[in-house]
């Protein structure tokens, strides 16, 4: 993966910059010792390393306004980080870049049952967002299976989903307001407790844009009241395009679960292997979630297996306990895992209609032959949010090359099928030279000039997200 | 001009010698009068994919409404923002069009359940100021591959670009509708009343209160829909939430006057005879009633959205934003006289930061500032 050449003149600076920096802020919170910012040389895409300049830990948006002011002047890239754990690069350094932290940014600052928010400093987990609001039966939506460890910035960075999305949508329909520092030290405020925008949707577009419009200090976000239940059925089918039918059928039937999670032979096996679930081996498996009164669950569940009666299926269980409910989901929930434990791997998030999912699942079996390399599916089927892993060997010269190709290659086919490369995770530097497969070049002019608009220096995390062709006039400038 | 295509659409806009108002069916004439010739998307008209088992449409943007809805509800569909139908308290006639919809970010009583026009909106074609073809997100359900600028465009009122397709997300229609209706609350009851219910487990789909004179003549209504018999258990639990509170409680069950009702909210009709101007307020819902008391004597209200959404009919020319003093939140004259809206800021003022950003992005989409210019001021 290319990156820009660092700026010789800032690498050359590094003292002053240091310097300043240590004036604004308390002396533990600027991290620039060598073997020290060695913790902030990745995020969870561990391919590619990069130490920064530096690392500033601010605890207070006005702390995140003098630092970035501070690199204003300097001329210094931002790279903004939550918890690090982007599976796309978002929060990779470049060698002449600050890395900017929001993890001592993490206190609840307001919780409004009756107006239903929370408002957060943003380097709070996502799951202790829930946390804060759980004893009063509330929660926040948005659920990635990195919630334990993923910061609101980052879910606000990425535009981040997660199991229950279908339903509940993603952060971008979750997300009300943002206090948000611009790289030259200015503090603005995008909505609030109230809905929509009284203007242009300026919030709409930082949602998502990467770290590269704005450091994210404050979120205000959408609570909800948790449903009186909710239960899941497993069914298991002979082949990948009738679990593909039925999912369809589901949807059409008019329920709409929270959550259709799909996985393949591949991935119930290692998932079987690992946490012996009880699953069955066979070639699809369904995981269907509805929530609700007891009675409401009966009468979606009972439509939903009169649906999957319908197409034969190998298994078909439905949860009677809590207990039940646990090990249908403990599968699932452990696949990412199981899979860690047999094999490096690369987990790829395109978007498909949820029509062409037969297809698609069939041309990637065959990419995989072609490619040598084996390729496992788990994703939500619902909303047709693929998450194909390739197994790789990270010790085997040419492997993770070879994985990254037929990554490209399933992405590809994502795009072709009238989906996109990206449904959750972002494009980072991951899928930054994918961009023209997805985009003409008018249609990533008109990203860059909001990019323009918001960071005219473009000093905010400026490797990522478009080729770096596309940018380098920009970048030089 | 009346392109027929995007093609068309895209060299009407590059020819263009000076200033255009663009238009679909013509029934939100919403912000600062606009001078231009008239650019019509209306003939750029049709379905283009509609896929039920995917929850998704793909449509031109000069669409009618109508035809958007009656194929959708065929498969037992529907747009579940739910947009409101302009024409009754503007006065306009013609077919609004799905391109209005986005263009003006019009959502209804659902909108505080299920999210707004924009929250629905999957992908955006459009021809920017210098006539370029420009998409950006897709038809699909998830999708994070670069800025968002459908956020963006839903909203813009045409000062970004001239929309020519749009997809949007469909959800399942409900078999069931019922509602509650508590008679006689203050405004303050109705919004304590209406967070009781939208903050129960008992999905709550619309929540509103159309204000009487301390009370008098008032009537808030909650709506549930779904399957039957939990629309029923639902009904049953928000009742017994509910009847700590002052007022009256019905249950409102025949499908056909539930649907009339809502329509009703939706579209703002107890406002409809109004001779003054209509302004639309988003705010924090316990902010409401405050907000309401600080308006004008005589000022007529209708509250959507749990209290988060105000209607208000004010006396031709009052500028409301002084009248209520700092808040929070903001403020759009929906409709004035030409000269109302030419002296008053239809939209809410933003901050000089945001401004100069709002600005700077409609420069970059349209540098010679020909389209809808200064509409949204
Ligand atoms: C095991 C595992 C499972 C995952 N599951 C999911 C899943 O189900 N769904 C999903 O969507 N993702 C998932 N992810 C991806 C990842 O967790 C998300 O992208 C997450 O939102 C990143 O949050 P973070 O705080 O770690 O952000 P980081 O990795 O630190 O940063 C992510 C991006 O946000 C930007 N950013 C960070 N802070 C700010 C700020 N304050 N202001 C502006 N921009 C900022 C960064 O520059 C970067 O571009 C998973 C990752 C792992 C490792």
């Amino acid at each position: 993966m290319q990156m820009p050449t660092p700026n010789a003149a800032v690498l050359s600076k590094k003292a002053r910059i240091v310097e300043r920096l240590q004036s604004v802020l308390p002396e533990d919170a600027v991290i620039h010792d060598p073997t020290e910012t060695r913790a902030y040389e990745c995020d969870a895409l561990t391919a590619y390393k990069c130490p920064p300049l530096a690392a500033v830990l601010p605890a207070s948006t006005e702390e995140v306004a003098a630092v970035l002011k501070i690199c204003h002047e300097e001329g210094v890239p931002v790279v903004p980080r939550g918890s690090g754990t982007s599976l796309a690069g978002g929060a990779l350094p470049t060698a002449d870049s600050v890395i900017l932290g929001v993890a001592r940014l993490n206190a609840v600052l307001e919780t409004d049952y009756d107006n239903r928010f929370i408002r957060v400093q943003t380097g709070r987990t996502n799951l202790s967002v829930t946390g804060a609001v759980e004893e009063n039966d509330f929660f926040y939506a948005p659920d990635p299976s990195s919630q334990l460890a993923c910061a609101i910035a980052g879910n606000i960075g990425m535009n981040s989903g997660g199991a229950h999305c279908l339903k509940y949508g993603v952060t971008t329909n979750n997300l009300l307001g943002v206090t948000m520092v611009l790289m030259d030290g200015t503090v603005v405020e995008l909505g609030g407790a109230h809905l929509d925008a009284g203007g242009l949707d300026l919030l709409g577009v930082v949602c998502g844009s990467e770290g590269q419009l704005g450091v994210v200090t404050e979120a205000t976000l959408r609570i909800l009241r948790k449903p009186e239940g909710a239960r899941p059925v497993l069914m298991g089918f002979d082949s990948n395009e009738v679990a593909g039918a039925c999912v369809s059928d589901i949807i059409k039937a008019g329920v709409l679960p929270v959550a259709i999670e799909f996985m393949d032979r591949p991935c119930i096996e290692a998932s079987e292997a690992f946490a012996h679930a009880g699953y069955p081996l066979c070639e699809a498996l369904l995981i269907v979630e509805v929530e609700g009164s007891p009675a409401e669950i009966d009468e979606q569940l009972g439509l939903i297996l009169q649906i999957a009666r319908n197409h034969n299926p190998v298994e078909l269980r439905e949860s009677k306990s809590p207990e039940e409910s646990a090990k249908i989901w403990l599968g699932r929930k452990s696949a990412f895992g199981a899979m860690g434990q047999i094999n490096d791997y690369m987990c790829l998030d395109g978007t498909i209609p949820v029509s062409s999912l037969p297809l698609v699942l069939r041309r990637i079996g065959e990419m995989s032959k072609e490619y040598g390399l084996d390729v496992a599916n788990v994703f939500h089927a619902g909303d047709g949010n693929m998450h194909p892993l390739i197994l790789f060997d990270a010790n085997k010269p040419g492997d993770l090359e070879r994985c990254e190709a037929l990554g490209a290659d399933i992405l590809k086919l994502c795009v072709e099928v009238g989906g996109c490369l990206t449904g959750e995770h972002g494009v980072g530097i991951e899928k930054r030279d994918l961009m023209t497969s997805q985009f003409t070049a008018e249609d990533i002019e008109a990203q860059l000039w909001v990019k323009d608009v918001f960071d005219p220096a473009w000093l905010l995390n400026p490797a990522k997200v478009f080729p770096l062709g596309a940018t380098e006039s920009r970048r030089a400038a | 001009m009346t392109p027929v295509n995007e093609a068309e659409l895209a060299e009407a806009v590059a020819a263009a010698k000076g200033p255009l108002a663009v238009r679909g069916g013509g029934t939100r004439p919403i912000g600062r009068p606009v001078v231009g010739e008239p650019l019509s998307v209306a003939e750029l008209s049709g379905i283009e994919l509609y896929e039920p088992g995917a929850l998704t449409i793909v449509v031109k943007a000069g669409t009618p409404l109508a035809e958007i809805e009656a194929a959708l509800a065929a498969e037992n569909q529907r747009l579940a923002f739910e947009p409101i139908d302009h024409r009754g308290l503007l006065g306009t006639t013609g077919e609004p069009t799905i391109g209005g919809v986005v263009a003006a970010n019009v959502s209804g009583p659902r909108r505080i359940q299920v999210g707004a026009a924009r929250d629905h909106l999957l992908g955006v074609r459009f021809v920017d100021g210098t006539g370029t073809i420009i998409k950006n997100g897709g038809r699909v359900m998830k999708n994070v591959t670069g800025y968002d600028l459908v956020k963006l465009m839903a909203g813009s009122f045409g000062t970004l670009g001239v929309l020519s397709e749009v997809s949007l997300k469909v959800l399942p229609k409900t078999d069931v509708i019922a509602s509650l209706r508590i008679q006689g609350l203050t405004d303050a009851g109705a919004v304590r009343a209406m967070s009781q219910a939208l903050g129960s487990p008992f999905e709550v789909s619309g929540a509103a209160h159309i204000s009487g004179e301390a009370g008098q003549g008032a009537i808030t209504l909650i709506r549930v829909e779904g399957f039957e018999a939990s629309v029923a258990y639902r009904l049953a639990q928000l009742t017994e939430l509910l009847v700590g509170a002052e007022g009256e409680i019905t249950h409102l069950t025949d499908p056909a006057k539930v649907r009339t009702l809502w329509r009703g909210v939706r579209d703002v009709e107890p406002l409809h005879d109004h001779a003054g101007d209509i302004w639309r307020l988003s705010v924090k819902p316990s902010d409401a009633p405050g907000i309401v008391s600080r308006m004008p004597d005589g000022t007529r209200v209708v509250y959507d959205w749990g209290g988060g959404l105000i209607w208000a009919a004010t006396a031709p020319g009052t500028d409301l934003r002084a009248e209520i003093g700092p808040y929070h939140g903001h403020a759009t004259l929906i409709r004035a006289s030409e000269a109302t809206r030419a002296a008053l800021p239809v939209f809410q003022p933003e901050p000089v930061r945001l401004a100069a950003i709002s600005q700077g992005l409609r420069q970059k989409f349209d540098p010679r500032g020909i389209l809808n210019q200064g509409l949204m001021g």
